[in-house]
């Protein structure tokens, strides 16, 4: 039993590259911590807390998939429907941030790219496509668990595209970008099913127990929910 | 249910989840390494800069028990994450 590496190694993404993603990163980063001062009071803040360290712990199993492979939640959707979008970023970052420099996973060098498509793409590309979904699917427990579902399953293709742009700008090997492409897609378009059940499952449990507690479900109609 | 016994539960259960349950993790590589070795650019990775740190990779140095080695990984990782998590999102909470 070993763990495997779950995130950018140093060395995939030349320098420039990196540097250039630790920058966009870190203005969004800097987006929320000001965007979280808004969305979080005395109830979310707690949660807040507790949604990265339940991200750090799920990152550690990794699920199998076919074919060899294994994947991981981002948990970038779970946060933003959670606590949040901004408040999410910030809890995904946390946990990227511990993992490099603790647990050697993800390059000190890739810290920028990694944040950009886990705590920054999946987390707040999952809660764009959340609120689209709530606005055509019903107001109800279903209606809000399905966009939970669709939305944290597409955050995975969605950072893996991510990474297929970072490739792109700056892969040091020599390699197609489409054969990249259709790879990182392909897989974790599979693995974006593990995200979904997990997501869903996690947010349909604060929901049983405290609604008012859920970021995302805050113009749900109480009486549909319980 | 509180707020506070929310957070306590969820906490416990993150600890069973990185101490015990951590144990039975896929080992197969992630999406990312697998699609890395499959298309051919997995050798331009290049070692992390703390590599040599006594939980790198999610295991305690000089550990042969691998189920006690990412146990400790898993505790000390949700530790670290919560008093930065809990510290940072408290500092940011309207006042």
């Amino acid at each position: 039993m070993k763990i495997p590496q779950l995130h950018i190694p140093d060395g995939f993404i030349n320098a420039p590259v990196s540097i250039l993603f630790l920058v966009i990163s870190a203005f969004f980063v800097f987006l929320a911590l000001r965007g979280a001062k808004n969305q979080l009071d005395e109830k979310v803040a707690p949660l807040a807390g507790l949604a990265a360290v339940f991200i750090f712990a799920m990152q550690m199993i990794n699920f199998p998939v076919a074919a060899g492979t294994s994947g991981h939640l981002i948990g970038g959707a779970l946060a933003a429907i959670l606590i949040g979008p901004w408040a999410g970023v910030l809890a995904v970052t946390v946990v990227l941030i511990v993992q490099a420099l603790v647990f050697a996973d993800g390059g000190l060098t890739a810290i920028g790219l990694n944040v950009f498509i886990m705590a920054v793409l999946a987390t707040l590309g999952a809660w764009y496509i959340f609120r689209l979904l709530q606005k055509i699917f019903p107001k109800n427990r279903i209606g809000f668990l399905s966009a939970t579902a669709i939305a944290s399953y597409l955050s995975v293709p969605i950072s893996a595209i991510g990474f297929t742009l970072q490739f792109a700008l700056g892969g040091t090997a020599a390699i197609t970008l489409d054969k990249v492409l259709i790879a990182m897609v392909g897989v974790h378009s599979v693995i974006g099913i593990g995200e979904a059940i997990i997501t869903v499952l996690t947010i349909s449990a604060v929901l049983s127990v405290r609604k008012d507690l859920v970021y995302g479900a805050s113009n749900l109609k109480l009486s549909l929910v319980n | 249910m509180t707020t506070k016994k929310i957070v306590l539960i969820g906490l416990a259960i993150s600890i069973f989840i990185a101490s015990m349950l951590s144990f039975y993790a896929s080992a197969n590589p992630d999406g990312l390494e697998f699609v890395a070795e499959q298309v051919g650019f997995l050798n331009t990775a290049k070692d992390s800069a703390v590599s040599g740190s006594p939980l790198a990779d999610y295991a305690l140095i000089g550990q042969e028990n691998e189920r006690f080695s990412v146990g400790i990984a898993g505790i000390v990782g949700v530790i670290l994450t919560a008093v930065i998590s809990f510290g940072l999102f408290t500092f940011l909470k309207k006042r």
